[in-house]
């Protein structure tokens, strides 16, 4: 199939960057999207023009690092699919793809569809972990977890960080990545200890990182390729709320 | 935790905003099971606006308790929605709304839309600074029934009040099923049909403020 694809290049973080429009011609319907991106950027290797730049990884949809907002939809249109695992035959000949990188203040563009995502590594860093002495390694079951807290933190854990809820929200909040590690590890014993110190220290990172705050539109959920509930944000405002006699007391 | 840091965090600041939504529903609801005495006729509003001023000091506690959160409430919704304005300085060009509302990305404007309507409102019906000419009965009372129909009666109040009160159905549309969520009730269970709840309740409180001036301008039950 044809395709016109009208692409996002920006040369640099200080550039303003522009929408170019380029041809795809004689795109299989099996190709991946990124493939598809491939053979385009090979082309435009002979004529002597930069390829496009985009992230990308593993290519099966664990890593997170395939980001690109295609027509307006972060990661695409397929539901709980990310780009790289999203197909061509998705798309119709003739088809208008409109490809931007994921826009907010806390996710720089380095180069047209490449952003820079440290931000969420910061985001984890402000509590997104365990604090656990390490040593032999424990029996197995030697701390019991009922198997539905299991299941809800392994629904949770799910996440793989790659910032589509973000890019979708019309406030560019962090909120359901945030929310997803703060009820990840709320749910298990061995993160329940530092619950109420997490969700203060993660959500004062989220607005030092200069993501915006949530207005509960949801638009996160519907892009997010991993299906991340939205009930962890209302279990996050949850634990923020049981954390306000203690919380920041215990902070250091 | 001290409450300076409460507030200036985005989840704290976000709590203070459904308390006083919650207060401010609670007015809504209240006010308008008081305006609709006026469907007992003149007897029936009159009676009721009296004996709310005889509730005196406790008319005013809490008077002063719905203008503070109120503040708080505008206060807040201009900080978040700026903050939130700021962290996309680069639009999309092309976007799509996955699941978010008109209403819902809205809210700052219906909002400041009621904030103007409420000033107007208590011009008109508290301080009688603007509307037509005030009726007294014996013992000095505002005849309140005699106010507000020949208010309505005329085609510029009633499209005001009607279109306030359409603006406040967006507004609760959105702001019912955030509250559940931002006070961290929702679950799998409720989150499916919270929206839904939320756009009923809100159009059964349109509907009830809409019928008054609606019927007066048309002349019908309420003459
Ligand atoms: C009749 C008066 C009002 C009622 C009943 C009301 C009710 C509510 C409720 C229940 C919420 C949801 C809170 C939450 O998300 O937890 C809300 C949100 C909001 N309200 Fe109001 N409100 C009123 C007036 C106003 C006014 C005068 C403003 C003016 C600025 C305003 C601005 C906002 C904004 C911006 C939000 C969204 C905040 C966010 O999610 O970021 N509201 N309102
Ligand atoms: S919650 Fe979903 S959309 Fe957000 S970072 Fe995790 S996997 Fe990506
Ligand atoms: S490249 Fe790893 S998830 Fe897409």
């Amino acid at each position: 199939m044809d395709l016109t694809l009208h692409v996002w290049r920006q040369k640099g973080p200080k550039d303003k960057g522009r929408l170019t429009t380029y041809k795809a011609t004689d795109i299989s319907s099996d190709m991946s999207f990124l493939e598809m991106l491939d053979v385009v950027n090979e082309g435009l290797i002979k004529q002597g023009i930069e390829p496009i730049a985009f992230d990308h990884d593993c290519r099966e949809g664990i890593c997170g690092t395939c980001s690109q907002v295609i027509n307006g939809d972060p990661h695409g249109p397929q539901a709980r699919t990310t780009v790289c695992q999203l197909h061509m035959r998705q798309f119709k000949d003739g088809d208008e793809i409109y490809i931007e990188p994921w826009r907010s203040r806390a996710f720089p563009v380095i180069r047209d569809l490449v952003v820079d995502r440290s931000a969420m590594d910061r985001l984890m860093q402000a509590g997104g972990f365990v604090s656990v002495k390490t040593g032999g390694v424990p029996d197995a079951n030697t701390i019991l977890i009922p198997k539905d807290d299991a299941e809800t933190a392994m629904d949770a854990a799910e996440c793989i960080g790659c910032g589509a809820c973000v890019a979708a929200c019309p406030n560019g909040s962090a909120m359901l990545f945030v929310a997803s590690k703060v009820g990840q590890l709320a749910k298990l014993p061995q993160g329940r200890a530092e619950a109420a110190r997490r969700v203060c220290t993660m959500t004062d990172a989220m607005l030092e990182e200069g993501f915006g705050n949530c207005s509960n539109h949801y638009d996160c959920e519907a892009a997010c390729p991993k299906g991340i509930s939205v009930k962890f944000i209302a279990q996050l405002n949850r634990e923020y709320f049981m954390a306000l006699p203690k919380g920041h007391k215990e902070k250091n | 935790m001290p409450l300076k840091h409460v507030i200036r965090s985005a989840v704290g600041r976000k709590l203070f905003m459904a308390a006083t939504g919650i207060i401010l529903f609670g007015f809504v609801v209240a006010h308008l099971l008081g305006n609709l005495s006026i469907y007992l006729g003149p007897e029936g509003i009159n009676a009721y606006a009296r004996q709310l001023h005889q509730l005196g000091p406790i008319l005013w506690i809490f008077r002063l308790g719905l203008i503070g959160a109120a503040a708080l409430h505008v206060l807040f919704g201009i900080t978040l929605t700026l903050e939130s304005r700021r962290a996309r300085p680069v639009a999309y060009i092309r976007k799509k709304h996955l699941r978010s509302t008109l209403a819902g990305r809205t809210m700052i404007y219906s909002g400041l839309i009621l904030a103007t309507f409420i000033v107007f409102h208590l011009l008109h019906f508290t301080f009688r600074a603007i509307g037509p000419q005030i009726e007294m009965l014996d013992g000095g009372v505002v005849n309140v029934y005699r106010m507000i129909v020949d208010s309505f009666r005329q085609v510029g109040y009633a499209l005001a009040y009607v279109v306030a009160m359409v603006v406040l159905f967006f507004h609760i549309s959105h702001g019912f099923a955030s509250l559940f969520q931002t006070m961290g009730m929702n679950n799998e269970v409720t989150l499916p049909w919270m929206g839904r709840m939320s756009r009923i309740i809100a159009v059964i409180l349109a509907a009830g403020y809409v019928s008054i001036p609606a019927l007066i301008f048309l002349g019908l039950v309420i003459k």
